[in-house]
């Protein structure tokens, strides 16, 4: 219930000397981040960094579901598929765009543009299941609205199968593939955007949720959905915005993959959302903060794993780890955070 | 304002013939009950009579399959619970359910969702002038309080609301004797404040002393009720409540 996971009593339980904790906390998070960079070099650096920001920006929607409702949403990966192609369809089909744009008073409004249809028509989409697919079975055993959510995703997967065929459709890649020389490596100034556009949608969330009314509204709903409407929050509307935004989220990582890779396919949405419900887990699921944290964890995990030569056990470490993890804390990295009861 | 015509009718809360279910489960059965403007009035009866019930009907957590609650005249049986909190009707619910992750100011701040920050800042000192005691921990995780602080904290935090009606389920429910008395003694300072209460309890020795008029359920029926005198020399209820024969 509280705006940051630094108030987390998850780890509380071991002793430890109470000056040494927060150190620890700071200490090796800064150790592990330091050597992946000595380790990885700046440019695997970026990559990662890349990759895990938009598995933070899809793990995020899971987590804001599973806290407020938990229910684990099976079709967010899908969404985050199809806000891919909401963005191929507007820049390469509607706008006949195919190549880059290096006009930058060009290239910022097509961004804003991409990002925000995206965003908004994802955000309709979630807000429209969950009003058909998961409303109704609010009240109904969990298993119920959890096999509803595979068939959505099966639905969603089929809609854009049949609109663009089994193969990939290709994404143009308006950004420039411009490099950004820092000493002698090349950064690809697409990335550090994605970077920077993940970061401050994150941040944007946490105020979001931290500060504003219908933030406390959505705390309240996770903590308690009783009494938080005794306290006039109207429950049914709280859960909407929180699909609306986890939705628009993954919209928004829809576009960036987009951007990133210039292809897309109708099962695109199920390797990312696995991988993104890996990181929600990891982090603690119901945490936002350590969704975004899993995100960029995985993102690390599987550029490592290619730097070292084992890109095919990519998906095999990051779910050894989500194993290891969960064995030493089960409720992932950071804890609960929206869903804790009186 | 003009005189609205709910001051004529003076009964702030009409329950009629209410029948609530949970799925396939009858709680309610046909509950007539009044709660008139300015009264205590207490809910007695065993566990799982329907005590909980009925207040969870009133404020809208649960819908009448049949029968209507009026509330100032106008029937609110079908008003989802979070419109019923602006119309003025504050629930502190069974088993406190007061957000544990959040202090005690932010649970009271919870309460005044629905009101202007100048309301709350208002509010929250009455809120302080009646509990002391939060006011001193204003700082405090609710999940870290005692019992009678939760207690405290879920009245005030109903009071945050600005009710017009207050509904108290189990306010006494595992606290020691010396915090019963406490809490009653505050029930009847906010009822003396003009408040009008509808006390659902198990301490029916208490709750008949605070009260000016009862209710005494029995799976899900309202079996008797009288003023609160009368209930206390009602032989069955000697018996079966009071623990007396
Ligand atoms: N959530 C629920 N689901 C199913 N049955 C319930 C639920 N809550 C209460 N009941 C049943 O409804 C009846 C009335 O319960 P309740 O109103 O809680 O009684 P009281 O508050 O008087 O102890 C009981 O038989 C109880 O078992
Ligand atoms: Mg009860």
């Amino acid at each position: 219930m509280t705006a940051l996971p630094a108030t987390s009593e998850a780890g509380a339980r071991v002793p430890m000397g109470a000056s040494l904790r927060p150190l620890l906390r700071l200490v090796i998070p800064a150790l592990l981040v330091v050597g992946a960079y000595a380790f990885m070099g700046p440019e695997q650096f970026v990559n990662a960094m890349t990759r895990g920001a938009i598995y933070a920006l899809i793990a995020l929607g899971y987590t804001m579901v599973y806290g407020i409702i938990e229910l684990i949403n099976f079709a967010h990966g899908d969404m985050f598929m199809m806000g891919a192609f909401v963005s191929l369809t507007f820049l390469g089909q509607i706008l006949g765009l195919t190549g880059s744009i290096t006009e930058i008073a060009k290239l910022a409004p097509l961004l804003v543009a991409a990002f925000f249809i995206s965003m908004i028509v994802m955000g309709a989409v979630g807000v429209t299941i969950e009003r058909l697919a998961y409303k109704p079975l609010r009240a109904a055993p969990r298993l119920a609205p959890l096999i509803t959510a595979i068939g959505v995703s099966f639905i969603l997967q089929n809609i854009v199968m049949l609109k663009y065929g089994p193969y990939q459709t290709n994404s143009p890649k308006i950004f420039p593939s411009v490099d950004i020389v820092i000493g002698t490596a090349k950064i690809p100034a697409l990335s550090l955007f994605i970077i920077v556009v993940a970061v401050v949608m994150m941040i944007a969330l946490q105020l979001f949720i931290g500060r504003t009314r219908l933030g406390r509204a959505m705390r309240s709903t996770a903590a308690d959905r009783d009494a938080a409407q005794l306290m006039g929050v109207n429950i049914n509307r709280t859960i909407a915005i929180t699909f609306l935004i986890g939705a628009a989220l993954a919209g928004a990582a829809g576009v960036v993959n987009g951007l990133q890779y210039g292809v897309s396919r109708f099962d695109d949405g199920f390797q990312a959302g696995l991988k993104a419900f890996t990181a929600a887990v990891l982090g603690g699921i119901g945490n936002t903060v350590g969704a975004a944290l899993g995100g960029f964890i995985i993102g690390f995990i599987e550029v490592g794993a290619t730097v070292m030569g084992f890109s095919r056990w990519g998906p095999a470490i990051v779910f050894g780890t989500l194993v290891i993890v969960l064995v030493f804390r089960p409720s992932g990295l950071l804890g609960q955070q929206l869903g804790e009861r009186a | 304002m003009t005189a609205p015509t709910t001051v004529a009718t003076d009964v702030v809360l009409k329950l009629t013939n209410v029948h609530s279910y949970y799925g396939a489960i009858h709680a309610l059965r046909g509950i007539d009950i009044e709660v008139p403007r300015g009264e205590i009035v207490t809910l007695i009866g065993a566990n799982g009579a329907g005590k909980t019930t009925t207040l969870r009907t009133i404020s809208g957590l649960l819908h009448p399959r049949e029968g209507s609650v009026e509330f100032n005249g106008q029937d609110i049986s079908r008003v989802p619970a979070h419109e019923l909190v602006v119309k003025g009707i504050g629930h502190a619910p069974e088993g406190r359910r007061i957000f544990s992750r959040l202090t005690i100011y932010e649970n009271l701040l919870m309460g005044g969702f629905t009101r202007s920050k100048d309301e709350n800042t208002e509010q929250v000192e009455r809120v302080y002038e009646l509990f002391p005691r939060l006011r001193e921990r204003h700082a405090q995780k609710g999940g870290t309080l005692s019992g009678g602080e939760q207690q405290m904290l879920a009245i005030g935090r109903a009071l945050m609301t600005r009710p017009d009606v207050l509904l108290l389920d189990e306010p006494s429910l595992g606290l020691a004797p010396i915090l019963v008395q406490q809490i009653f003694g505050i029930i009847r300072e906010i009822n003396a404040s003009g408040m009008t209460i509808l006390l659902v309890e198990q301490n029916a020795l208490q709750a008949l002393s605070v009260a000016n008029r009862g209710y005494v359920l029995q799976t899900g029926e309202v079996v008797l009720s009288g003023s609160s005198r009368d209930l206390r020399e009602n032989e069955m209820v000697r018996k079966a409540y009071l623990g007396e024969d």
